[in-house]
C-alpha cells in the first residue's frame, strides 16, 4: 500500500496507516479528552496594530488522558507543549477546538463553573524561583487557597497545612518560612503542595523537573509518582527531556511545530518510534554512556518559526534522507494508527510494523 | 490594604526570662539606658539615655505651657499624647533590650523580605541621618506647641519687634511682623510636613490602584486609564496647580487634594510596568488556576510586589511635594498669612533680602534640608529594597 | 601567533585553586583547592551541580572574578604554556583572552550585544587579535561563519543576535571564539539554554574543531549525558573540590566516588524506565560551612567513622587510570551491603 520511497507517487492516495486518531473514540475512563485544541496568538504590525498574521502555537491537537495514569507531552521549545497545558486550563484565552474534562466541555465553562474546575484540575509550574508569591509565607499561602475555596478554617486549617507540608515531605516548621529561603528542589514541593492543597483529580505538571539539578530532579520524580499512586492522580505532564518523561509516564505524545507527530503507550513511543522526528528526539537526549552517546542522528537546522510553518508534513524541513520526497511537502499527514493505540504522523512510515 | 507588612522581627519575640542582672533592670527603669551604660553597652546607653533626657528637659522647659489646661487645644492634646508615647516606647524599649540582651530567642518564622531589607538599610549610613532628621522633624511638629518659644501669629509691638536679627532671645531673629522665625518655622514643619504627607499618600494610593488596574487587565481598560494618565502628566503641573488654586480659595484642605490628585500619574506608569511583568509570572497564574479572583490576585498578589518602587517614589515624592507647596505659598497661592508656612516664610523675606537676610534664609534651608532627608531616605531605600543587590 | 613555541609540558595547568568570595555572611569558599591539567587538544568535561564551583573554576582561569568580593588565595596558581596568570598584568591577560583562551558562555543571547551585527562582532576580534583590516576582515568572518556552519554566512554576518536562532547564536559564539585562533576553549554551559537536538549539533561542532584545529577545551557543564559524548577525560566537582577525575568512558562505566555513582542512578535513562530513581538525600551544603572532613559524608550511602574523622585525598585508583576523593578507595569492602535507597524527605533546612 506504500509507493516504494522516490518512486511515482499520486497525490490523492489515502494516508498510509490506519484510523486517524480523530476517528477513534476516547476510552470509557478519559478523565480529560482533548479534540482538534488550537490556539493561534495574532501577530500584531504597525501603528494601528493590525493582525497580519498568527503564531500557530497550538494547530490541532487530540489526545486523552485516562484517570490515574500519565500522558508525557514531549517536544522542544516552541513546539507549543506549555500553551497547550496552559490553554486546556483556561489560563491562556480564547481557544479553538474541544475539551472535556469529566465530561464536562472545559471551554463552555462559566466563571462558577470554572472555579469548580480548578478544585479538581491544577497545575504545577517550571521556574521554582517565579512560580511562589515571594511575600507570603508558605503557610500563607496554603491557608489562602483553603480559606477563598472555604475548604478547612480554624484548627483545621492548620491541619490541614500541615498535612499538606508532610505529604510532600517537608516539615511543618518550614510553613512560617518564605520562598527565598528554600533551595529549588523544595520550592517545587511547596508547589506540588499548593496544587494539592485544593484535592485535585488532575495535575498539569509543566516541566516540573527542568529548572532542577539531577539529584534534586530525581527527589521531585520519585515524589510525584508516589502522590500519583497514593492520591489517585493523573497527569499531563509536559517535558523536553525524553528520559524524565518516559520515566513517569504511562502514555507518549510528541509534539512539534505546534502538532502531535507520535501518540501511544510509552513502551511503544520509545520502543519502537514510528515517526523520524521521535527517532532523532531519542538519538539526542544526551545519556551519560559513551558508546551510546557517539551513535546519533544529528539533525540540520532548526525548528521552524510557527508563525511560518512549513507546508505538508511540519518536520519536513528538517527530515533526514531519503525518506522525504514532494508528497511530504504537499500533504499534511493525519496522526494514523501504526499498531493498536500507537498512532504517528507521517506518510512514509508503513502502518502495522 | 493588605497584611504583606512587616512581620515578625527577628528578636522582638518574647524577652528571654534570663538577661541582665535585675539591678540593671532597676536601674533602667528608673533611668532609660541607664542600665546599658552601667553594663558597658554605650552605644545604645547613649541613644536611650539622650533622647529620654532631651523630652524630660522639654516637659520641664514647657511646664508652664504643659500644664496650662485651661487654654489647651487640640494642638496641645496631640503634643501630650506623642511625649507620653515617646516616652513609653523609650522606657519599654530600654527594658526588652536589656532583659533580652544574652538571649535572642531565634524567631520562629523565616525573614520576610521587608526585615532583610531593613537590614540593608540600617548599612546605609546618609539614608539613616535622612531618616533621622525627618523622624526629629516629625517630632518636633508634633510637639510644637510646647517647643516653639513664641507664639507663631501673635503680633505684638511692631515698633519695636520687627526685623529684629538673631539674638539669645530670638535665635532665628523676628520677621516684618515682629514674629519669630523660629516659633514659625517650627509651626511651619507641621503644615509643610502634613502637606508632603497627606498629599502623597493620596497620590500613591490613586496611582497604584489606576496602575494595577491598567496592568492587570490590559487591553482597552489599559489604553483609556493610559491615555487618561497621559493626559494628567502631559499638563504643565504648575499651571494647572495655580488655575486649580485659582479657581477655589487656597485653604490648606484645598492644597492638599490639589496637590494629591496632580501627582499619581508617575506611580501609575511604575506601577503598571511592574504589574504588566509580574502577572506573566507563575505565581499569578498559579494563583489563576488556583481560582483566586481577579481583586484578590491585584490586591494579595500583585500590590505587595510591587510596593517597593512604589514606597520609594513616595519618599522620594514627599521632598517633591514639599517644595511644590513652598512654590505655590512663594506665589501666594498656598497657605495664606498669618498661618506659617516654609514657602510663604520664603516669600515674604523677599522684600527685605538684604535688610534682614534671616527671614528668607532660615525657611529656605529647612526646605533644602527636609527635601535632601527624604531624597536620601529615598535613595537608602531604593538599595534597600531592589532585589537585584540582594544575595538571598 | 605571539606564542613562545609549545613545550611538552601541559596547556593548562591548575593548581590549589582557591577562589573564596568574602560576603556578609561569612567566606564563601566556592573553590577551595583543586588541581588539574589540560594537554594540547584535549577536551576536558569539569561536570557539577548548581553551587558546585565550576563555574567560578571558569572564571577564576579566565582571570574574570570579580574582586573584591572574591579573592584568588594565596598559593593558587592558573599556568598557561608555562606562563602563570595569577598576578599577570591586565594587559597581558587581555592580550591572553580572545586570543589564546576563548570562553563561551551558556546564554548567547546576552552574551553578544544586541544591537551590533554579527559579523561585526566576530571582525572586531579579527581587528584585535589577529590583526586584520578592510577586506580581509570580512573574508575571514565570512570563512567562520561557514566553518560553524551557518547556512548563507555572507547573507547571515548582517544580522542582529535576535534575527537568529539560539542555536545560531551559540554558533556565532563559537565562531568569535574561535576567531582569535585560541588554543584553549573553555564552554561553559554551552548547550544548556539549547534543545536537545539542537544541544547534539553544538556538540558536534565543538567536537569537530577539536579534530580539525586541535583546539583544546574545557567543556563545563551540570549534565553528564553531555559530557558523555565528547570528552576524553572528566573531572566531578563537589563542594569546590574535585571528588572523581579519570577518563570519561571508565568514568561513566564505573564511578568510583558515591557522589559520581549517585549522579548517575539519578538520571532517568531511556529504556530502562525503572521503577524508582536513586536519590541523593539532602542538598549541597552551604560554600560557607562546608562539612570539614569528607564533603559529601553527610549525604553519602556509604559513609562510616572514618568519614566523619579524616578528609580524604584524591586517591589514584586500583587497576585504571583515574582518582576519586574517598575513603572507599582504601577500604572497597565498605560497598558491600550499602548504596543508594530512596528518600521522600525534601527537610534540609535545619
Amino acid at each position: 500500500m506504500m509507493p516504494p520511497a522516490g518512486g511515482p507517487v499520486r497525490t490523492d492516495l489515502p494516508p498510509a496507516g490506519g484510523r486517524a486518531v480523530d476517528d477513534t473514540t476516547a476510552p470509557p475512563d478519559a478523565l480529560l479528552e482533548v479534540r482538534d485544541l488550537r490556539k493561534h496568538f495574532p501577530v500584531r504590525r504597525g501603528l494601528f496594530a493590525r493582525t497580519v498574521g498568527a503564531v500557530r502555537a497550538v494547530d490541532g491537537v487530540s489526545f486523552w488522558v485516562e484517570r490515574g495514569r500519565t500522558l508525557g507531552l514531549v517536544g522542544e521549545s516552541g513546539s507549543g507543549k506549555t500553551t497547550t497545558g496552559r490553554t486546556l486550563l483556561r489560563l491562556i484565552e480564547p481557544p479553538a477546538g474541544r475539551a472535556r474534562f469529566a465530561g464536562q466541555d472545559i471551554f463552555a465553562m462559566d466563571r462558577r463553573q470554572l472555579r469548580q474546575l480548578r478544585r479538581r484540575a491544577q497545575i504545577v509550574f517550571q521556574d521554582p524561583y517565579g512560580s511562589l508569591d515571594p511575600r507570603m509565607t508558605v503557610g500563607d499561602m496554603l491557608r489562602e487557597v483553603l480559606q477563598v475555596h472555604r475548604l478547612a478554617a480554624g484548627r483545621a486549617r492548620e491541619a490541614r497545612v500541615r498535612q499538606l507540608l508532610d505529604i510532600v515531605g517537608l516539615s511543618p516548621r518550614h510553613a512560617e518560612r518564605y520562598p527565598h529561603e528554600f533551595s529549588g528542589g523544595q520550592r517545587q514541593r511547596i508547589g506540588i503542595a499548593r496544587a494539592l492543597s485544593v484535592q485535585p483529580e488532575f495535575i498539569v505538571c509543566d516541566e516540573p523537573v527542568s529548572a532542577l539539578d539531577v539529584s534534586v530532579q530525581a527527589q521531585v520524580l520519585n515524589l510525584l509518582r508516589d502522590l500519583q499512586r497514593e492520591l489517585k492522580l493523573s497527569y499531563l505532564f509536559i517535558a523536553h527531556d525524553l528520559g524524565v518523561v518516559e520515566h513517569i509516564s504511562h502514555d507518549i505524545a510528541v509534539m512539534y511545530l505546534g502538532r502531535i507527530v507520535e501518540l501511544g503507550r510509552a513502551a511503544q513511543v520509545i520502543g519502537t518510534p514510528c515517526h523520524p522526528y521521535t527517532r532523532a528526539l531519542l538519538s539526542s537526549v544526551p545519556t551519560p554512556d559513551p558508546v551510546q552517546a557517539r551513535a546519533r542522528i544529528v539533525l540540520s537546522g532548526d525548528m521552524p518559526s510557527p508563525a511560518q510553518p512549513p507546508s505538508g508534513s511540519p518536520f519536513h524541513p528538517r527530515c533526514p534522507p531519503p525518506r522525504k520526497d514532494a508528497d511530504c511537502v504537499r500533504l499534511v499527514p493525519p496522526l494514523a494508527e501504526r499498531a493498536p493505540g500507537h498512532f504517528a504522523a507521517c506518510i512514509k512510515e508503513p502502518a502495522w510494523r | 490594604m493588605t497584611d504583606a507588612g512587616p512581620r515578625a522581627v527577628p528578636g522582638a519575640g518574647p524577652g528571654g526570662a534570663a538577661g541582665a542582672p535585675g539591678w540593671a533592670l532597676l536601674l533602667s527603669a528608673l533611668l532609660p539606658g541607664a542600665g546599658h551604660l552601667a553594663l558597658g553597652a554605650v552605644g545604645r546607653g547613649v541613644l536611650l539615655v539622650v533622647p529620654w533626657s532631651a523630652l524630660l528637659g522639654t516637659l520641664y522647659w514647657a511646664r508652664a505651657r504643659v500644664f496650662a489646661w485651661e487654654h489647651a487645644s487640640l494642638d496641645d492634646f496631640v503634643a501630650a499624647v506623642t511625649a507620653a508615647a515617646l516616652l513609653l516606647v523609650l522606657w519599654v524599649g530600654a527594658l526588652r533590650d536589656l532583659a533580652g540582651r544574652h538571649v535572642r530567642p531565634e524567631p520562629a518564622g523565616g525573614d520576610s523580605q521587608w526585615v532583610i531589607a531593613a537590614r540593608q538599610f540600617r548599612r546605609h549610613r546618609p539614608a539613616l541621618a535622612g531618616l533621622a532628621l525627618i523622624v526629629l522633624l516629625y517630632i518636633v511638629a508634633l510637639l510644637a506647641p510646647w517647643l516653639a518659644p513664641f507664639d507663631p501669629i501673635a503680633q505684638h509691638d511692631i515698633a519695636r519687634t520687627s526685623y529684629l536679627s538673631p539674638s539669645a532671645t530670638h535665635w532665628l531673629g523676628t520677621d516684618k511682623f515682629g514674629r519669630d522665625i523660629l516659633s514659625r518655622i517650627i509651626f511651619g514643619a507641621r503644615i509643610s510636613l502634613s502637606i508632603g504627607f497627606i498629599a502623597t499618600a493620596i497620590s500613591v494610593t490613586i496611582g497604584t490602584l489606576i496602575g494595577a488596574v491598567a496592568g492587570y487587565f490590559g487591553g482597552k481598560v489599559d489604553a483609556v486609564l493610559m491615555r487618561g494618565t497621559d493626559l494628567v502628566l502631559a499638563f504643565p503641573r504648575l499651571v494647572l496647580l495655580i488655575m486649580i488654586v485659582a479657581l477655589f480659595s487656597p485653604s490648606i484642605p484645598v492644597i492638599i487634594l490639589v496637590l494629591g490628585l496632580t501627582q499619581w500619574p508617575g506611580t501609575t506608569r511604575i506601577v503598571r510596568g511592574d504589574v504588566l511583568s509580574l502577572r506573566e509570572r507563575e505565581y499569578v497564574q498559579a494563583a489563576r488556576a488556583l481560582g483566586m479572583s481577579r481583586t484578590r490576585i491585584i490586591l494579595r498578589h500583585l500590590v505587595p510586589n510591587v510596593l517597593a518602587p512604589v514606597i520609594v517614589t513616595a519618599t522620594l515624592g514627599i521632598g517633591n511635594t514639599i517644595v511644590m507647596e513652598a512654590s505655590l505659598s512663594f506665589l501666594g497661592l498656598g497657605v495664606q498669612g498669618p498661618t506659617p508656612a516654609w514657602g510663604s516664610m520664603v516669600a515674604e523675606g523677599r522684600d527685605n533680602l538684604l535688610g534682614a537676610w534671616w527671614v528668607a534664609t532660615f525657611p529656605g534651608l529647612i526646605i533644602v534640608a527636609v527635601v535632601l532627608a527624604f531624597y536620601l531616605g529615598g535613595d537608602g531605600l531604593r538599595d534597600a529594597l531592589d532585589p537585584r543587590l540582594r544575595s538571598a | 601567533m605571539t606564542a613562545p613555541a609549545t613545550g611538552p609540558g601541559p596547556l593548562l595547568e591548575v593548581r590549589a585553586l582557591r577562589t573564596w568570595f568574602h560576603t556578609d555572611a561569612g567566606i564563601a569558599r566556592a573553590v577551595d583547592g583543586i588541581d588539574f591539567q589540560v594537554q594540547p587538544g584535549e577536551i576536558v568535561g569539569l561536570v557539577g551541580e548548581s553551587g558546585s564551583g565550576k563555574s567560578v573554576t571558569a572564571l577564576s582561569i579566565m582571570q574574570l572574578v570579580p574582586r573584591p568580593p572574591g579573592e584568588l588565595m594565596a598559593g593558587s596558581s592558573i599556568r598557561f604554556r608555562g606562563e602563570e596568570l595569577v598576578g599577570a598584568s591586565g594587559a597581558r591577560l587581555r592580550a591572553l583572552r580572545g586570543a589564546d583562551i576563548a570562553m563561551i558562555f551558556q546564554e548567547p543571547m546576552t552574551s553578544l550585544n544586541p544591537v551590533l551585527q554579527v559579523g561585526r562582532q566576530i571582525g572586531e576580534v579579527l581587528r584585535v587579535h589577529r590583526g586584520l583590516a578592510g577586506k580581509a576582515v570580512w573574508r575571514r568572518t565570512v570563512e567562520l561563519l561557514e566553518l560553524v556552519g551557518i547556512p548563507e554566512p555572507e547573507r547571515r554576518s548582517d544580522d542582529y543576535p535576535h534575527q537568529l536562532s539560539g542555536g545560531q547564536r551559540q554558533r556565532v559564539m563559537i565562531a568569535m571564539a574561535r576567531a582569535g585562533e585560541p588554543e584553549l576553549l573553555i564552554a561553559d554551559e554551552p548547550t544548556t539554554a539549547l534543545d536537545v537536538t539542537i544541544q547534539a549539533q553544538i556538540l558536534d561542532l565543538i567536537a569537530e574543531l577539536r579534530a580539525r584545529l586541535g583546539m583544546a577545551v574545557l567543556l563545563i557543564t551540570h549534565d553528564l549525558g553531555v559530557v558523555a559524548g565528547v570528552c576524553d577525560r572528566v573531572l566531578v566537582m563537589y563542594a569546590g573540590q574535585i571528588v572523581e577525575q579519570g577518563p570519561g568512558a571508565d568514568v561513566f562505566r564505573e564511578p568510583h566516588h558515591p557522589y559520581t555513582e549517585g549522579l548517575l542512578r539519578a538520571i532517568p535513562r531511556l529504556g530502562h524506565a525503572t521503577e524508582r530513581l536513586a536519590v541523593i538525600p539532602g542538598a549541597v551544603p552551604s560554600p560557607l560551612a562546608w562539612p570539614p572532613t569528607c564533603r559529601f559524608h553527610p549525604r553519602c550511602p556509604y559513609a562510616w567513622e572514618a568519614c566523619a574523622a579524616h578528609a580524604p585525598g584524591l586517591i589514584p585508583l586500583d587497576g585504571r587510570s583515574g582518582a576519586s576523593r574517598c575513603w572507599l578507595e582504601p577500604h572497597p569492602e565498605r560497598r558491600a551491603g550499602r548504596g543508594y535507597g530512596d528518600v521522600r524527605s525534601g527537610a534540609e533546612l535545619p
